[in-house]
């Protein structure tokens, strides 16, 4: 490493004075501007080192007085620009010329580039006041130029390199610097819709940077909202936006009126008049930022839903009113007559505003709109607004519902995902909850999912409607039987939500009779545990409800509470003791019992060193053993049990490899034994890597003592091959490489060496000068004792610690049909799969399929086939092409995913090239378990394929 | 001020029979040709010799526009090119030239065939008719002639709706056609630029009506096919074959894909067949979703729509078909209706309005017992449900469109009167414009303030611009400049150039003036006072005292002499050219009021 960056500072100093010099040699040669302007976009090409920056502008400044042709000028003006970006050089040198240059500069475009350039220049010095003020100077006396691209840059640089700092504004002694607002609010009434633009956009940069706007430039902006143009308009709305937010309070006139409001609701009124603009762009844009004001008085919130509706003059009720109405009185949808929607009161003809009733509508519009975008921009600002005022939710939720039945599926999703963020404030009507559980028949998987979501968070207000939801549920589960899990998730958090609505019901969903035994239901039926899922959640906080229970109720909740328990929640039932000891939320992690558990039978087989081999390796099995049950049982203990479990083995299996016969006998008679010290070995390699990669939540003391334990792998095998070969030959080069990593391991991990007193490590350490002059064979025999005596290291416990899951969802490998296709062309193959804890999925899950004949495919997934649903948790779509020669019968291939890492550092540097979407067809030797760098975990899925030869 | 007249031969007032006679700037314009559906008469058809008194239409018409392919709206055209007789161009968008033929034909057949009319036009004549015929595309300028130019903007509605933009120099009209400004399940909303035209001829037909979402009545016709279906009833829809049809065709697709549902869907064969052919071609004009996804899968390729056949309407089970036509009068969804009417389980579905007496109108207002032909009694069992789907703009799209055109005048068409007026009062108080309603018949003019314009040279533009600061976008400017007017083109250049081009000579004007001023002292002196005051009170020109005695301030000369008979007086002479006349006369102005009292 160090002697590479030694060569490459070498090169640095060789190549400063060439380069400049090469440049100035081609430029003096170019005969021609064309053939100066090749020379310079070659040169652009080449990096240019900090060094010689400065001697390279000022050729191309030299340059630059003498060029006649503007375009040659343009190249070098953007190439200073360029060079000024150049990390670490100082541009302030250069700045002084680079505003000369602009003196005489008579081509706008050069000009304008130039402008660019002291922008650059500008933005690299924001730090020095007296520069920042000398080139906003500049700008402000290019700003009368004719042409809109210079007059443009100007007021970006304006915008950007503008005083914000109050107190030394005044210092500036230029005119031009004092206001900048003014100056820029001048240019709101260009002629030219670019400077326009630029000019609001200046502002708004302005800003961002902490400047406080006037508020007399509102009035100016709400006049800009009338442009013609579409990015003005757009620009326009922003700035409203900001002004909006600056100053909420204030009073503003109404035109034509003599009311004044505040002028929040006067901007809110404007920005959802933009809401029909003609250009979709600027609806955007208004649909966005009408979530974020916030402020807005309710009745003009409210408003936006409002459309006030009318038919022959005449009022006429929404679909919503009429809705909400037919449920207040107790009547179910009666099957709409004829004139049904007649328009009921007359209305004043002059009251009617047909347009300029400001919000009047806005979200009903904006959510009717032709592009999607719009749609979802608005569905996203109804999300924001609801979240913040409970009383516009209740309102907003008719018109959320009706998306759900969008023709575009985002917007379709998007709207159930902001139904799922303002449930706290909401209660579903019963026609609404039908209107919603309609959709759990919709095919695309996502939608159904992120309802669920949505059906966990719902209040609903009656037991009618958990018994729709629960009916729907099911029509679901039988429609989808995968969505299994995600139903019954549902129905545990609906179940927990509402118990006193489940309570009339449970009789009837279980069937039970007054008089009469029913049959019982059959145990594996996924309808059934679903019942049962929603009925023990209820149970949970409604202790009548278990008297409703029949025996076999009983037994099937023992059986479901143990099968599966993340589902059925610990149930006080009469005459049982409850299944596990109540814990009570007052109790820490800490404190927990099973928590202490963990540490307690650490605690003791760290404790127990000196116990002869056969309790150690006793006491060791018995612990893997209970933290492996452990883990079972606690879920959320699951990760640090099984990270402890796989040390331990590690432990294990070294003290059990260290036993062996094979170390007290010459060496070529037990050719045999020594399978087991060598597989144990490489087991212990895979499990290291293991710890390292597949957890989320290793810290660096953890890393040490895995790395150690790698080190005593290796330490073994070495010893392993030492008896097992004969020569000495092989062994120079493994020593050699063993020495090499132990140094390696002691410049990584130096700052932990004291805490690993005794260690391995430690006493190899202390012997490493008498090992580095030893020969092989001595080497090995140091090892072989420092192995043995060395102490067992103490591993201590992160804070959270996750084993990162894979779950193959699809395929299921339960088809007895086999995929039929051609050989020699393709078939794709859907995967569905769910991963937890898994950091930058994207990078390191990979797919593996394995053919019946060994050959193996890799293949790596799209980043965008990785979906976020929550935090942890991501999910895999994907497709994954196989292809074969053709087989005389069908056959399985195995589907699984693999975890890749890169072996020779940790995880931040995980980074495998993605190379798109390509498959690497690498044929490995089928008896490798994984392939080098992977850790296969997930279950193997089978799925049965059959390519048919091809006919002719 | 010249004006622009327009002329209702139909639409007037009134819904059904468009036709109407724009005059502008010499070039007459007739938008859309269509027919009455309430007439069996003369009147059926726009009265065309009233328009031209007995000459020949072709030389009086420059060209004639048809907005879309509803009968209303070009029902009379081979009538009005064939019969009447009109060679000139016809301008119509690309679907509707290829959906119109197939409607005319439709009429002809039901008038001729089944009624037994004579003195129609025929096949033939549609044919011809259909030659003269020029497509456009959206967005597209057509130039008709030299001056007249026509442009066509997306109108949804119905497939190849169009609003057209009509322009002759500076004037212009834009006609709307039918249109709808919000998008339904297969077409867009109308969209038109700020083109501000003089005109805007919009249609009224919901001028009192402001609409609810359309989303609440797609749910509600979904679910109710829904639940129908689950339940194992048939669902009739009749339709007629172009339009809504699609619309709801579209709709039920997507819900049967969506919900894995796997009931059959039959469409009645015959014309709507052709017109869906005619959909699958013209993806572009379509919404935003079919545009898509067509890529994929063009949604006209109905998955779940098949073809009806007679024979299927007797099958078990669930079902839901569309039958032509839409007002259960006859045909086919009669034929259906009457075998399906006595099961409570199945469901008809009306998508629109019926008139009186039609069996749809029966059923609607609430009828359960119907009288058949051969005096048969039909009891309706089944349920009944109305659920309207209409493609015109409301109240409020009516002026979301006059705020995007910003048009100087407007002209209501296809509506009724009272709605109209009701619209008009709200137009004219919103936006301050204009607003006419006229009847059918009636002629109405109005005047415009056309802006003439005026090539000017660009030097002269560059060294005005240079001289004043930036212009102001929205503020008039004065220049100085020779207008010349030659063979009825506008040009404004420089004197120098005009001078140049007319082949005269410059001749110089000078104003010169004397003042007279009071001052003892000597004339160098005098100057010297002159120059000092002049110095301080134009600080902003350049004021010189040249060598020779005499003071220049920017071209104007002043010059010193002692009055030849009072030496206390002297006498400035003040010279100035015709175009620092505004300097000059300042000048002479202030030095009249004398120098200050110098303290020296």
């Amino acid at each position: 490493q160090q002697q590479h960056e030694d060569l490459s500072t070498k090169k640095l100093r060789l190549t400063k004075p060439s380069k400049s010099a090469a440049l100035h040699v081609d430029l003096c040669k170019a005969t021609s501007p064309a053939d100066a302007l090749q020379y310079l976009l070659q040169f652009t090409r080449k990096p240019v080192e900090v060094e010689s920056v400065e001697g390279v502008v000022r050729i191309l400044l030299e340059h630059y007085y003498k060029e006649n042709d503007a375009s040659v000028r343009l190249k070098i003006a953007s190439l200073l620009g360029l060079l000024s970006k150049t990390a670490g050089f100082s541009p302030d040198c250069i700045m002084d010329d680079a505003i000369n240059t602009l003196q005489n500069e008579k081509s706008h475009q050069v000009l304008a580039q130039l402008l660019d350039t002291l922008l650059v220049i500008g933005t690299k010095l924001t730090e020095n006041l007296p520069v920042r003020m000398r080139l906003v100077e500049v700008a402000c006396k290019h700003l009368t130029d004719s042409s809109h691209g210079v007059r443009n840059k100007c007021l970006q640089l304006i915008g950007c390199l503008g005083p914000v700092e109050k107190g030394l504004a005044k210092e500036g002694e230029s005119q031009a610097a004092k206001d900048v607002q003014k100056i820029i609010g001048d240019h709101f009434n260009d002629q030219d819709p670019r400077v326009r633009t630029a000019a609001i956009k200046a502002m708004l940069q302005l800003h961002e940077r902490g400047l406080k706007l006037h508020q007399a430039i509102y009035s100016q902006a709400c006049k800009l909202l009338a442009d013609d143009y579409e990015q003005v308009r757009s620009a326009a709305v922003q700035l409203i936006w900001v002004l909006s937010q600056l100053y909420p309070e204030s009073i503003v006139p109404i035109p034509s009126s003599n009311e004044e409001i505040r002028l929040v609701d006067d901007a809110f009124g404007k920005i959802c008049h933009m809401v029909s603009d003609g250009s979709w762009v600027v609806r955007v844009q208004a649909a966005k930022l009408l979530g974020s004001m916030q402020q807005v008085s309710s009745h003009f919130l409210e408003q936006t839903l409002d459309k006030k509706l009318m038919s022959d003059l005449r009022r006429k009720r929404t679909a919503h009113e009429r809705a909400k109405e037919l449920y207040s009185s107790g009547e179910f949808s009666s099957g709409r007559k004829w004139g049904d929607d007649a328009p009921k009161e007359e209305i004043d003809t002059g009251a009617v505003n047909l347009i300029e009733s400001g919000a009047c509508g806005a979200f009903v519009h904006g959510l009717e709109d032709e592009m999607y975008e719009v749609r979802i921009a608005a569905v996203e600002a109804l999300c924001m607004l609801a979240q913040s005022s409970p009383s516009f939710a209740e309102k907003c939720l008719d018109f959320l519902v009706d998306m759900f039945n969008d023709e575009i599926e985002e917007v379709r999703l998007q709207s159930i995902h902001t139904m799922r963020k303002i449930s706290n404030n909401i209660t579903l009507r019963e026609d609404q909850l039908d209107t919603v559980l309609a959709v759990l028949e919709d095919s695309s998987r996502d939608i159904r999912e992120a309802l669920h979501e949505l059906l966990c968070c719902t209040n609903v207000s009656t037991k009618e409607g958990i018994h729709l939801a629960l009916v729907e549920l099911l029509k679901n589960l039988t429609k989808y039987p995968t969505d299994r899990e995600s139903i019954w998730k549902c129905l545990k958090f609906l179940g927990s939500r509402h118990p006193t609505l489940v309570l009339p019901l449970v009789p009837e969903l279980l069937s039970t009779h007054p008089f009469f035994d029913t049959p019982e239901p059959d145990m594996d039926d996924p309808a059934y545990i679903a019942v049962l899922v929603l009925i023990f959640n209820a149970a949970k906080s409604c202790p009548t409800m278990p008297a409703l229970f029949s025996d076999h109720t009983f037994r099937h909740y023992a059986y479901l509470r143990d099968s599966l328990s993340h589902l059925v929640p610990p149930l006080r039932l009469p005459g049982r003791k409850l299944v596990s000891s109540p814990v009570s939320p007052t109790i820490t992690p800490h404190e927990d019992p099973s928590q202490q558990f963990l540490h307690q039978s650490l605690e003791r087989v760290y404790n127990l060193q000196h116990l002869d081999p056969q309790g150690i390796q006793e006491l060791l099995e018995f612990t893997i053993r209970d933290l492996q049950r452990l883990g079972e049982l606690q879920s959320e203990l699951a990760g640090m049990a099984d990270f402890t479990a796989t040390y331990l083995r590690c432990q294990l299996l070294l003290i059990k490899a260290l036993q062996e016969k094979l170390w007290n006998v010459a060496a070529p008679l037990y050719l045999k034994q020594n399978a087991l010290a060598s597989a144990a070995a490489k087991q212990i390699l895979e499990e290291t890597y293991k710890m390292e990669f597949m957890y989320s939540g290793v810290e660096g003391r953890q890393v040490v003592i895995i790395h150690h334990m790698r080190l005593q792998a290796k330490a073994l095998q070495l010893i392993v091959t030492a008896r097992t070969t004969r020569g000495v030959e092989p062994l120079f080069g493994m020593c050699e490489k063993f020495l090499q990593e132990v140094d390696s391991f002691q410049r990584c991990f130096i700052s932990e060496l004291p805490h690993m007193q005794g260690s391995f490590v430690d006493k190899l350490l202390d012997l490493m000068p008498r090992l580095v002059t030893s020969k092989p064979s001595e080497v090995v025999k140091i090892l072989q004792t420092t192995l043995r005596q060395s102490t067992f290291l103490h591993l201590p416990l992160p804070e959270q610690l996750h084993r990162a899951t894979a779950n193959i969802i699809e395929p299921t490998g339960e088809s007895d049909n086999p995929l039929r296709f051609t050989s020699g062309l393709v078939v794709a193959l859907d995967v569905d799969a769910t991963l937890e804890h898994v950091q930058d999925p994207q990078g390191t899950i990979k797919v593996q399929v394995l053919y019946p004949d060994g050959q193996a495919q890799l293949i790596h997934p799209k980043p965008a086939d990785f979906r976020n649903p929550g935090p942890g948790r991501h999910r895999l779509i994907t497709q994954v092409y196989l292809s074969h020669t053709a087989w005389t019968e069908p056959c399985q291939i195995e589907v699984r995913l693999l975890l890749a890492y890169n072996s020779n550092r940790s995880k931040a540097s995980t980074k495998i090239p993605k190379s798109a979407w390509s498959e690497s067809l690498e044929a490995l030797p089928p008896s490798e378990n994984g392939i080098e760098g992977t850790i296969p975990f997930s279950k193997p899925v089978k799925v049965y394929i059959m390519p048919k030869p091809a006919r002719r | 001020l010249t004006c622009l007249s327009f002329f209702l031969a139909g639409a007037g007032q009134d819904v059904g029979r468009s036709c109407i006679l724009v005059s502008i700037a010499g070039k007459n314009v007739m938008l859309d040709c269509g027919m009455h559906m309430g007439y069996n008469d003369d009147r059926r058809f726009p009265d065309f010799s009233y328009i031209t008194q007995n000459g020949r239409l072709t030389d009086f018409l420059d060209c004639v526009i048809i907005s879309h392919f509803h009968l209303d709206h070009c029902g009379a055209l081979p009538y009005f090119s064939e019969m009447v007789g009109y060679d000139g161009p016809i301008y119509m968008t690309h679907p509707t030239k290829a959906i119109c033929p197939i409607l005319l034909e439709d009429y002809r057949k039901i008038t001729v065939d089944k009624k037994g009319e004579t003195n129609f036009f025929t096949s033939q004549m549609i044919k011809d008719c259909m030659k003269k015929v020029v497509a456009v595309h959206l967005h597209q300028t057509v130039q008709v002639d030299e001056e007249l130019e026509i442009k066509a903007y997306y109108a949804g509605h119905v497939l190849g709706a169009a609003m057209f933009q009509i322009k002759v120099g500076c004037e212009s009209v834009v006609y709307t056609g039918d249109y709808n400004m919000t998008p339904d399940r297969h077409l867009g909303a109308a969209w038109i630029d700020k083109c501000r035209p003089d005109l805007l001829i919009t249609e009224s037909t919901y001028a009192t009506t402001i609409r609810d979402s359309k989303r609440c009545r797609e749910r509600d016709f979904l679910k109710k096919v829904h639940e129908t279906v689950e339940r194992g009833g048939k669902v009739l829809i009749p339709v007629f074959a172009l339009g809504r049809a699609q619309e709801l065709c579209i709709l039920l697709e997507t819900f049967w894909e969506r919900m894995n549902l796997k009931a059959p869907i039959y469409f009645s064969t015959g014309l709507t067949e052709k017109a869906n052919h005619y959909y699958k071609l013209f993806i572009t004009w379509t919404n935003q979703k079919i545009r898509k996804t067509f890529v994929q899968r063009n949604m006209f390729e109905f998955k779940h729509i098949k073809a009806f056949d007679r024979a299927f309407a007797d099958n078990p089970g669930p079902m839901v078909v569309f039958a032509t036509p839409g007002m259960l009068h006859a045909g086919q969804s009669l034929q259906i209706f009457r075998k399906w009417a006595g099961n409570e389980k199945n469901m008809v579905i009306m998508p629109g309005y019926c008139v009186q007496g039609t069996v749809g109108h029966k059923i609607l207002s609430g009828q359960r017992k119907l009288e058949m032909e051969g005096r048969q009694i039909l009891e309706v069992k089944m349920q009944v449900e109305y659920m309207s789907f209409s493609a015109h703009a409301d109240a409020k799209g009516i002026m979301q469109l006059i705020r995007q055109a910003e048009p100087r005048n407007v002209l209501l068409v296809h509506g009724e009167a009272k709605k109209m007026e009701f619209l008009k009062q709200k137009i004219e108080q919103e936006f301050h414009v204009n607003c006419y309603m006229p009847a059918n018949g009636e002629t109405t003019t109005i005047f415009t303030n056309p802006s003439i314009p005026v090539d000017i040279s660009l030097g002269l533009l560059k060294r005005e611009t240079a001289i004043g600061l930036l212009p102001d976008a929205k503020k008039p400017k004065l220049m100085h400049g020779t207008l010349m007017m030659k063979d009825n083109s506008f040009r404004l250049v420089s004197p120098e150039q005009a001078l140049k081009e007319l082949g005269l000579t410059e001749h110089q004007l000078r104003f010169t003036c004397r003042v007279h001023i009071q001052d003892p002292r000597k004339e160098h002196e005098t100057v010297l006072r002159v120059y000092n005051h002049l110095k301080g009170v134009l600080k902003d020109y350049s004021v010189q005292h040249l060598p020779d005695g005499s003071i220049t301030v920017e071209s104007i000369l002043i010059q010193a002499t002692a009055h030849s008979e009072d030496q206390g007086t002297k006498v400035l002479l003040v010279s100035w050219t015709y175009q620092d006349e505004e300097l000059g006369s300042y000048l002479t102005s202030l030095l009249k009021k004398g120098l200050p009292q110098s303290t020296a």
